[in-house]
């Protein structure tokens, strides 16, 4: 039984007048319902997982009724709302380091804060942790912290590294091996839900149709004009897929919605819409590596918008699941497949993979270079970006160019300096273009205060 | 002629063996017979039996410490980066590392696990692997799947070599290794029982000599030692007996390790080196050698901030026998600036010993912290503090 509630249609008089809006507005529809399941999950007897985004199980945790909190979610919700800022200074005073990620201290300091959520609503203390740790090990850390703190239980799947970049038939094993025994055993016996096998694959069929029609959507930019941004709006139409809502017919539904609206974009040959409306010429067409920053959104965007910049590809949007290369949830196969899932995710890639993978956008893509944002807070992402950039550079002959921000930290933003960084790699793509044989972009540092 | 006491010559050797950065040492024993092929490894564990029964040379590489100037690795790396893999890369784009034939990155952090990565792209010619250890301590789980990344090991340093190596190959290292570690724990035991005998700057040297020296050569280094320092009295100090946590990875400079002693702490415990102490006791050397690794990885071995505890209650379990067992008056806790692992562990650990009444303070370090008198004095006003407590 799916004990998500059906999709909410869109009250007639908040409608907006234009389709393209339907899917911005189906999104925050299941957003605010979410974190209205989440506050209402003691009252209505619910139990309340909290895991991570790059391969999370959703479509097992909604077999055992779940509330399904995301702590990685709550904490880019509350950088977009400029409330991360205090939280993470909480959360230092508490005796955390300031060297180390701000999306576990955003995180300690909202539960520090009452626990109250993005929303203004009270979340409830998770019953299980699920941790999975894919792609990054600040994750163990995280939960491992939270359990101390609050007692919550925590079980742990380990998700083993592409080193070699592949899965190799024992880390699949492995994986599977670790669902049987360890995770869904827990998750039985902390939900009092026996795990039905059926339900599970009713969800991936739910989840590889919206899977479908996403990659429709992130390729839909190869188009001139690029109908979308694949970074600034791709974080919001990843939004629904990589957290509590994969696997739902609402979700389905979303992707289904968004599709008919980008490919009505692209017959009429229009650009992404920002939030200023619709773009102007499209100019330069960039990859982007590397999470955005949340706490200035906005006017990060607007750096690239103002100036023409589309982003065709990102990374970023591929951190849970990479479905542009032929990955879908199997519900033949459905462990096997959620392994896989696990294991493919952006970040556990190695090194050599994220530059192919990059230099493939490049070139899908038509784009004019790279340019890697690189995050303070996330060792996994940023450590080797510099090489990364490097080599993309050398294979491609295409313009990269270095910014530091970091994701919910206002204080390491600096409007100013990347603004600068960017108008000067914005022309030197136009110089780039004019002759054949440009300079690489010369790397400098820190953006920061 | 002044002879140099037998103690003085040991420390000196193995000073002069951590000061080259050229791992001369290394070189000499590829050179001491044909084919001779010696394979790095990063901090904190890897199985140096199955490089060992290859008949190569294990080198623990731990970044390039306080003496060398990092030119090429800091252009890879962003500020807000650890120390270490910037030198460690430093050292190989010089060339220092030219005398290994592979490089192992073992499963410890964001950073050693892109530095592989990196490895494979900047050292196309050398064999590189990246070594998952397992975060499931289940045997039919975990460890079939830690036995499986052994066995892929295995096959590839065969394959270097150019013959398998066999169950009884890997026995024998076993063996040689349970030793190792023998001589080690005795080390260990016999500082905690008299640390004005054995300073750590003195044990620290050891330990990393054993990082550039064949097992056979540095067990009886270690035994030599206590035995020639056991010789010698030296003046018994009223100091703290402190237990050092953090320092897993990138290793502090000596000088700091010497800061702290000075300042009225003898070291009773601490993480230095781990991989000479991982495995907590013997590993049975007579049955199949990867699954008694793997019982002793998952059942028998030391904690660290990079190795998931299943339970809260398991938290500090660790670190408090390392207090109980070394008679320890506080924990001084040493973590490497931008070391996520080290720093997020902290406060949990804090916390434990807060519950336990044992006193602590917490300091940051790079490898190449130059300037040590902010930390002498903290870790001197820490000393008085349990002096004056115990005191009291
Ligand atoms: S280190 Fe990066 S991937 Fe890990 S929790 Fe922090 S931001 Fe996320
Ligand atoms: S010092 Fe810490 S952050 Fe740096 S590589 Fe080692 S474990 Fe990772």
């Amino acid at each position: 039984m799916n004990t998500t509630t059906t999709v909410v249609k869109p009250q007639p008089a908040k409608k907006p007048q234009v389709q393209k809006e339907d899917a911005m507005w189906l999104q925050k529809e299941l957003l605010a319902k979410n974190y209205g399941e989440l506050a209402s999950a003691r009252a209505d007897n619910r139990k309340v997982s909290a895991t991570f985004v790059p391969g999370n199980l959703n479509e097992l945790l909604m077999c055992f009724n779940f509330a399904r909190s995301l702590p990685e979610t709550n904490a880019l919700q509350n950088g977009m709302r400029k409330k991360s800022g205090k939280m993470i200074m909480d959360a230092e005073r508490d005796g955390h380091s300031e060297d180390v990620c701000t999306y576990v201290k955003s995180d300690l300091g909202m539960m520090m804060g009452g626990e109250i959520g993005p929303t203004g609503e009270v979340l409830p203390k998770p019953d299980i942790l699920l941790l999975s740790y894919t792609g990054c090990f600040t994750f163990m850390k995280w939960f491992e912290l939270i359990r101390h703190k609050y007692g919550c239980e925590t079980v742990m799947l380990h998700v083993p590294y592409q080193a070699e970049g592949r899965i190799a038939p024992n880390m699949r094993e492995y994986v599977v091996k670790q669902l049987k025994e360890t995770v869904i055993p827990t998750l039985e016996r902390v939900s009092g839900v026996k795990f039905d096998i059926d339900r599970l694959r009713q969800y991936m069929r739910e989840s590889a149709k919206a899977e479908e029609d996403l990659v429709a959507v992130l390729q839909s930019a190869k188009n001139r004009p690029s109908p979308i941004d694949g970074y600034f709006g791709a974080v919001y139409y990843i939004g629904p897929i990589f957290t509590a809502f994969r696997g739902t017919p609402e979700a389905t539904q979303y992707y289904h919605v968004l599709r008919g609206e980008i490919e009505q974009r692209m017959r009429e040959g229009k650009g992404p819409i920002t939030p200023d409306g619709e773009m102007g010429e499209e100019k330069y067409r960039l990859v982007v590596e590397g999470p955005p920053n949340w706490t200035s959104f906005r006017e990060f965007w607007k750096m690239f918008y103002d100036e023409g910049a589309v982003v065709v590809s990102s990374t970023y949007a591929k951190v849970g699941g990479l479905y542009d290369f032929g990955f879908r949830h199997d519900p033949e196969n459905p462990l096997e497949s959620l392994a896989d899932y696990c294991l493919g995710c952006y970040t556990n890639l190695n090194l050599p993979s994220r530059v192919d993978m990059i230099c493939k956008y490049i070139d899908e893509y038509q784009a004019d270079g790279l340019l890697i944002n690189s995050i303070k807070s996330c060792n996994s992402f940023s450590a080797g970006q510099l090489l990364i950039l490097r080599e993309v550079e050398k294979r491609t002959g295409k313009p990269a160019a270095f910014i530091e921000t970091d994701l919910v930290d206002p204080r390491y933003f600096s409007a100013a300096n990347v603004k600068n960084r960017l108008e000067s790699y914005f022309q030197m793509v136009k110089q780039k273009r004019g002759s054949a044989t440009g300079e690489p972009m010369v790397i400098s540092n820190a953006a920061r205060h | 002629m002044t002879m140099i006491p037998p103690v003085t010559a040991i420390i000196e050797r193995c000073q002069a063996l951590f000061d080259d950065l050229d791992f001369t040492a290394v070189k000499q024993w590829k050179a001491a017979a044909p084919g001779r092929r010696a394979i790095g490894y990063m901090p904190v564990y890897v199985p140096r039996e199955l490089i060992h029964a290859a008949g190569m040379l294990p080198v623990g590489i731990l970044g390039g410490g306080d003496q060398l100037e990092v030119i090429q690795g800091d252009a890879y790396y962003q500020s807000y980066i650890c120390r270490i893999p910037r030198s460690t890369l430093e050292l190989g784009l010089t060339g220092r590392l030219d005398c290994l034939d592979g490089m192992l990155f073992p499963s410890i952090c964001d950073v050693i696990r892109n530095l592989s990565g990196m490895w494979q792209l900047l050292f196309k010619d050398k064999y590189v692997r990246y070594f998952d250890v397992p975060q499931n301590y289940v045997d039919s789980i975990g460890g079939n799947f830690y036995i499986q990344e052994m066995q892929v090991l295995r096959e590839d340093l065969g394959k270097l070599r150019g013959a398998a190596i066999g169950d009884d190959e890997l026995n024998a290292s076993i063996a040689v290794y349970n030793d190792n570690r023998a001589a080690i724990r005795e080390l260990y035991a016999y500082r905690a029982a008299k640390p004005w005998q054995a300073p750590t700057s003195e044990v620290y040297l050891l330990l990393r000599a054993g990082m550039v020296l064949p097992p056979e050569e540095h067990t009886p280094l270690v035994r030599e030692y206590i035995a020639a320092t056991d010789a010698v009295e030296r003046p018994k100090r009223d100091n703290a007996r402190v237990v050092i946590n953090g320092a897993f990875c990138e290793q502090p400079p000596l000088g700091l390790i010497k800061s702290i002693e000075m300042s009225g702490c003898y070291i009773v415990d601490d993480d230095f080196v781990l991989v000479t102490r991982w495995l907590l006791d013997d590993v049975p050397a007579d049955a199949n050698p990867l699954k008694e690794l793997s019982k002793a990885f998952l059942h028998r071995s030391a904690t660290t901030a990079a190795k998931y505890e299943t339970t809260k209650e398991e938290k500090g379990v660790f670190l408090m026998q390392q207090v109980k067992t070394g008679a320890a008056e506080g924990v001084i806790f040493a973590a490497p600036s931008f070391c996520d692992p080290a720093l997020l562990e902290r406060p949990m650990l804090q916390d434990v010993l807060k519950k336990h009444g044992i006193p602590y303070t917490a300091f940051k370090y790079a490898e190449n912290t130059g300037q040590m008198a902010p930390i002498r004095e903290q870790s001197g006003t820490f000393a008085d503090s349990i002096k004056l407590w115990s005191a009291a």
